[in-house]
C-alpha cells in the first residue's frame, strides 16, 4: 500500500455531482498531476456525505478540513496553499467542522460546549451501584494517596492552596474549615456531609449522590484523615430515596472492600460512615440545626460561637461540608491545587454545578467554570427562553437568594460578583423566569416558603417573615397602601440583623432584590391596583384590543369559561362577568391583541369596591411604634 | 470480597478498564440507560425493560446494557447513550419503548445511528 501524505475525500454523491463536482474533480486530478503529487496525495471519491446543500464538498485528512461549495477556480489555491505549503485555505473552509450524518457533535452544541465536568466527571458514565466502575475512573486513588503519602498538614495545605470554597452556598474556604478542626484537641471528631438539599429548584447534590455516591465517601475519607476523625455521617433528606439507597450500597461495598471501616487499604487508618435520614425540614440544612437533628433532637440552630469546627456534633470538633464540596476533593488531592486553579477566578476557583429550571429550554444539570457570565449559562447552555417569551429574571440561591434582572446578566458567576447584585451563588439552584412572572408574587412565594420553614426559635424570623408575608399578601390582593414598600425594606433590615441563623438572615433577600430591580411593579400593584403580568387575579382586567384583533379564534378556543365571543372577521370580546383571569387567552394570542388592564377597568362589575377591600387589609403591628 | 490494598486498587482499575472500554474480542457495543430520579420519573425503567427484552430475543452476546445516573438534561429524559467500538458515543433523548426498540434494531444491530432520536455525538469534557 502506498503511503500518502494527505487523503482527500471528494463527495461523488448525486447532490454534489449536480452541483458540478465532476468538473471540480477533473480540475483537482489535473492540478495534482501537474504538480507531481500523485504519490503523496490520495484522492477518494466517496458516496454522499449528506452535506448536499453545500456541494461540491471535499474533506482533507489529517485535520478533517472541510471545503464546501468548491468551484474549479478554487482548486489551484487549495493545491498550492494546503497540499503543498500545508496551510489550509481559511477562506474556503466551512465555519463548523463537517458532521457525521445529521447528529451534531458535542462541540457544536452550546449545552455541551461550555461545560467542564469535574464534580460531575462520572455523570452518566458509570454504574453507581458498582464500586469497580468508580475505581476504574481513578476512584479511591486520591484516598490512597492521602492515606499513604500525605500528612494531615499536607492535605490541609493543598486544600487551602486550591481555594475550594463551600459549594453549599456560604462559600467558606474548605481548607480553613478543616484546619480549624484539625487544630482542636478532642478524643473524638466528626466529619459530616450535608445532603439536605432544600432550595426549591435545586437538585445538584441529589444527582451526585445518586450517580456517583463513592466520590462523596472518598471526599469524606480524605477529610477524616486531615482532621483526625474516625466517624462520619451523611445527612440526607428522606425524600431522596434513590440517593439513600445508592449511598448505603456504596458504603456497604466500600466496607466489604476495606475502603471504609478498620485499617483502610491496609494503612492502619480507621474511618466509618453512617447515613442519617432527615425529615426534610429546610432549617436542617443549617449547620448547627443539622447537628442537633443528628443528635436526635428537634432541628433548631444555636448561636455561634463556638464554631462547629471546635464544638459541633455532641460537643466535639466537627467538619460539615456539602456533597458537591466533597465531590471536588479527590480530584484536588490527585491533581494538585494548581490544577484546580486552572479554572475559575482568583477568589472563586474551580467549577460550580448548577441546576437549571423554570422558563428555560434545557432544564437540567450543568457544570461550568466559575467566572462565566450568567448570560452564557442562560442563553447558550440553557438554550434561552422557550415559546418566544422574553427573559425577565433569574433566581439564584433559592429562598436565601435573589432575582437578577436582564440588565445584570453579564455578571460573572463568582461568589463576590453575585453577592454584589443582592443574590447569592447559593447551592446552585437557578430558576429562570419569563415575562409572565409577577415579581411581587415571586417574592411572596419565597416568603411563604420561609414562613413555613422557619423553625420558630427566634422572633425576628418567626414573626418577621410572617408579617412580611402578610404585607405581600395585601399588595397582591389589592389592599396595598402607600408606605408598604418602605415598611418591607425596614423589616428586612431588622430581620437580617437580628435573626439567629442563616435562614432568617437571608430570608428577606428575595423581597429586597425584587424591590431593588422591579420597584415599579410593586408601585403599580399598590398605586394603580394593576398587576401588568396578570398573575394577581384581583389586580387585572383582560380585554381585547379590537383594532389589533385578527379574529383568529385562538383565544376563544383557549378560554375555559366560554367568556369570549366573536365570529370570523369580527373582533373578539371578553365577557368580564365570566372571566376568571386564567391568562389562557393572553398566553395564546399570537398577535399581542389580548391586553391586561388595571383592576379599575372592571369596577363596573360586581366586585368589592376599594373601600371594602381596604377593610379586609391584614393589619400588622409592624411600623406602628409603641 | 477480600480487603483491598493500594496495589489492588490499581489492578481493579486496569481490570475494569478492559471490561468497560470496548475492545476487540470483548463487547462490541454498550448501551447506558440514564436512571437518575429524573430518568426514572420520565419512564426509563420501561425503556430499560424493552431494551433487555429485545436483547434477549435477538440473542446478541457482544452487547453490554448498563445503567447510570442523571445525564444532565433532565427535561429530555429518558436518555440513553449508545457506544459502538471505535465510534463516538451517541446520546438519545425523549425515549420510549418503541424508540429504544428501533435504536436496538438499527444502531446496535446494524451500526446505523437513528438520527431522528439522537441529540448529540461524542464524550463530554472532563478534567
Amino acid at each position: 500500500m502506498e503511503n500518502y501524505r494527505l487523503s482527500v475525500m471528494m463527495c461523488g454523491g448525486t447532490g454534489c455531482t449536480a452541483a458540478g463536482s465532476l468538473t471540480v474533480k477533473d480540475a483537482l486530478f489535473e492540478e495534482i498531476r501537474k504538480k507531481g503529487l500523485e504519490k503523496e496525495i490520495n484522492v477518494v471519491i466517496t458516496t454522499c456525505s449528506s452535506f448536499c446543500s453545500q456541494g461540491p464538498v471535499m474533506t482533507v485528512y489529517p485535520g478533517e478540513i472541510f471545503y464546501p461549495k468548491l468551484a474549479t477556480k478554487d482548486i489551484l489555491e487549495v493545491v498550492e496553499e494546503h497540499f503543498i505549503k500545508g496551510r489550509p485555505v481559511e477562506r474556503l473552509m466551512y465555519k463548523e467542522s463537517p458532521r457525521k450524518g445529521a447528529i451534531p457533535l458535542m462541540k457544536d452544541i452550546p449545552f455541551y460546549k461550555y461545560q467542564v465536568l469535574r464534580a460531575l466527571r462520572n455523570k452518566g458514565l458509570i454504574d453507581a451501584e458498582k464500586i469497580g466502575e468508580y475505581i476504574s475512573r481513578d476512584g479511591y486513588q486520591a484516598a490512597a494517596k492521602a492515606l499513604t503519602e500525605m500528612t494531615p498538614e499536607q492535605i490541609i495545605d493543598e486544600m487551602k492552596k486550591s481555594g475550594l470554597r463551600g459549594r453549599g452556598g456560604a462559600g467558606f474556604p474548605t481548607g480553613l474549615k478543616w484546619e480549624e478542626s484539625a487544630k482542636a484537641r478532642a478524643d473524638q471528631k466528626y466529619i459530616l456531609c450535608n445532603g439536605d438539599e432544600g432550595d426549591p429548584g435545586a437538585f445538584m447534590d441529589r444527582s451526585i449522590m445518586e450517580g456517583d455516591p463513592h466520590v462523596v465517601l472518598e471526599g469524606m475519607i480524605i477529610g477524616a484523615k486531615a482532621i483526625g476523625s474516625t466517624k462520619g455521617y451523611i445527612y440526607v433528606r428522606a425524600e431522596y430515596p434513590l440517593a439513600v439507597q445508592r449511598l448505603q450500597l456504596a458504603i456497604d461495598q466500600a466496607k466489604e472492600n476495606g475502603l471504609l471501616g478498620e485499617n483502610i487499604l491496609g494503612t492502619g487508618f480507621n474511618f466509618d460512615i453512617e447515613i442519617y435520614q432527615g425529615a426534610g425540614a429546610f432549617v436542617c440544612g443549617e449547620s448547627t440545626a443539622l447537628m442537633r437533628s443528628l443528635e436526635g433532637k428537634r432541628g433548631m440552630p444555636r448561636p455561634r460561637p463556638p464554631q462547629s469546627a471546635v464544638k459541633g456534633l455532641w460537643g466535639k470538633p466537627t467538619v460539615l461540608n456539602n456533597v458537591e464540596t466533597y465531590a471536588n476533593v479527590p480530584q484536588i488531592i490527585l491533581n494538585g491545587a494548581d490544577w484546580f486553579r486552572t479554572l475559575g477566578t482568583e477568589k472563586s476557583a474551580g467549577t460550580k454545578v448548577f441546576a437549571l429550571s423554570g422558563a428555560i429550554n434545557n432544564i437540567g444539570l450543568i457544570e461550568v467554570p466559575m467566572g462565566i457570565p450568567l448570560r452564557k449559562i442562560i442563553f447558550d447552555i440553557g438554550g434561552g427562553i422557550p415559546n418566544k417569551r422574553k427573559f425577565k429574571a433569574v433566581q439564584l440561591g433559592g429562598p436565601s437568594g435573589g432575582c437578577i434582572p436582564e440588565s445584570l446578566l453579564d455578571t460573572p458567576v463568582t461568589y463576590e460578583d453575585i453577592m454584589k447584585t443582592g443574590a447569592i451563588v447559593g447551592s446552585g439552584g437557578m430558576v429562570v423566569m419569563n415575562d409572565l412572572n409577577c415579581m411581587v408574587s415571586v417574592a411572596k412565594f419565597f416568603l411563604e416558603f420561609t414562613v413555613e420553614e422557619s423553625c420558630g426559635k427566634c422572633p425576628p424570623c418567626r414573626l418577621g417573615t410572617t408579617v412580611m408575608h402578610d404585607i405581600l399578601l395585601n399588595i397582591t390582593e389589592g389592599r396595598g397602601a402607600e408606605g408598604d414598600i418602605e415598611l418591607l425594606e425596614d423589616l428586612s433590615r431588622d430581620i437580617i440583623t437580628a435573626s439567629l441563623c442563616g435562614l432568617g438572615q437571608t430570608a428577606p433577600n428575595p423581597v429586597l432584590t425584587t424591590i431593588k430591580y422591579f420597584r415599579e411593579e410593586y408601585e403599580s400593584h399598590i398605586n394603580e391596583k394593576w398587576c401588568k403580568t396578570g398573575v394577581c387575579k384581583e389586580l387585572c382586567t383582560f380585554y381585547i384590543d379590537e383594532e389589533k384583533c385578527k379574529a383568529c379564534g385562538v383565544c376563544k378556543r383557549a378560554c375555559p369559561q366560554n367568556a369570549i365571543s366573536g365570529e370570523k372577521k369580527v373582533p373578539h370580546r371578553i365577557d368580564q362577568s365570566r372571566c376568571i383571569q386564567c391568562r389562557s387567552c393572553y398566553v395564546g394570542c399570537k398577535f399581542d391583541s389580548v391586553k391586561i388592564g388595571p383592576r379599575s377597568m372592571r369596577d363596573a362589575m360586581d366586585l368589592p369596591d376599594q373601600e371594602a377591600l381596604n377593610n379586609m387589609r391584614i393589619e400588622t403591628m409592624a411600623g406602628k411604634g409603641e | 470480597m477480600p480487603r483491598l490494598t493500594v496495589e489492588d486498587l490499581k489492578k481493579i482499575k486496569e481490570e475494569y478498564k478492559s471490561i468497560l472500554t470496548l475492545r476487540e474480542g470483548g463487547a462490541r457495543v454498550k448501551v447506558t440507560i440514564h436512571m437518575g430520579t429524573c430518568g426514572i420519573a420520565a419512564g426509563a425503567r420501561k425503556v430499560m425493560e424493552a431494551l433487555l427484552e429485545e436483547k434477549g430475543k435477538s440473542g446478541v452476546t457482544d452487547m453490554i446494557v448498563t445503567t447510570s445516573g442523571c445525564a444532565g438534561l433532565c427535561s429530555k429524559e429518558p436518555m440513553a447513550t449508545v457506544e459502538i467500538i471505535n465510534e463516538s458515543p451517541v446520546k438519545y433523548v425523549h425515549l420510549n419503548e418503541e424508540k429504544i426498540r428501533t435504536i436496538f434494531k438499527e444502531h446496535v444491530m446494524e451500526g446505523k445511528p437513528v438520527e431522528q432520536y439522537a441529540l448529540v455525538m461524542g464524550s463530554e469534557t472532563a478534567y
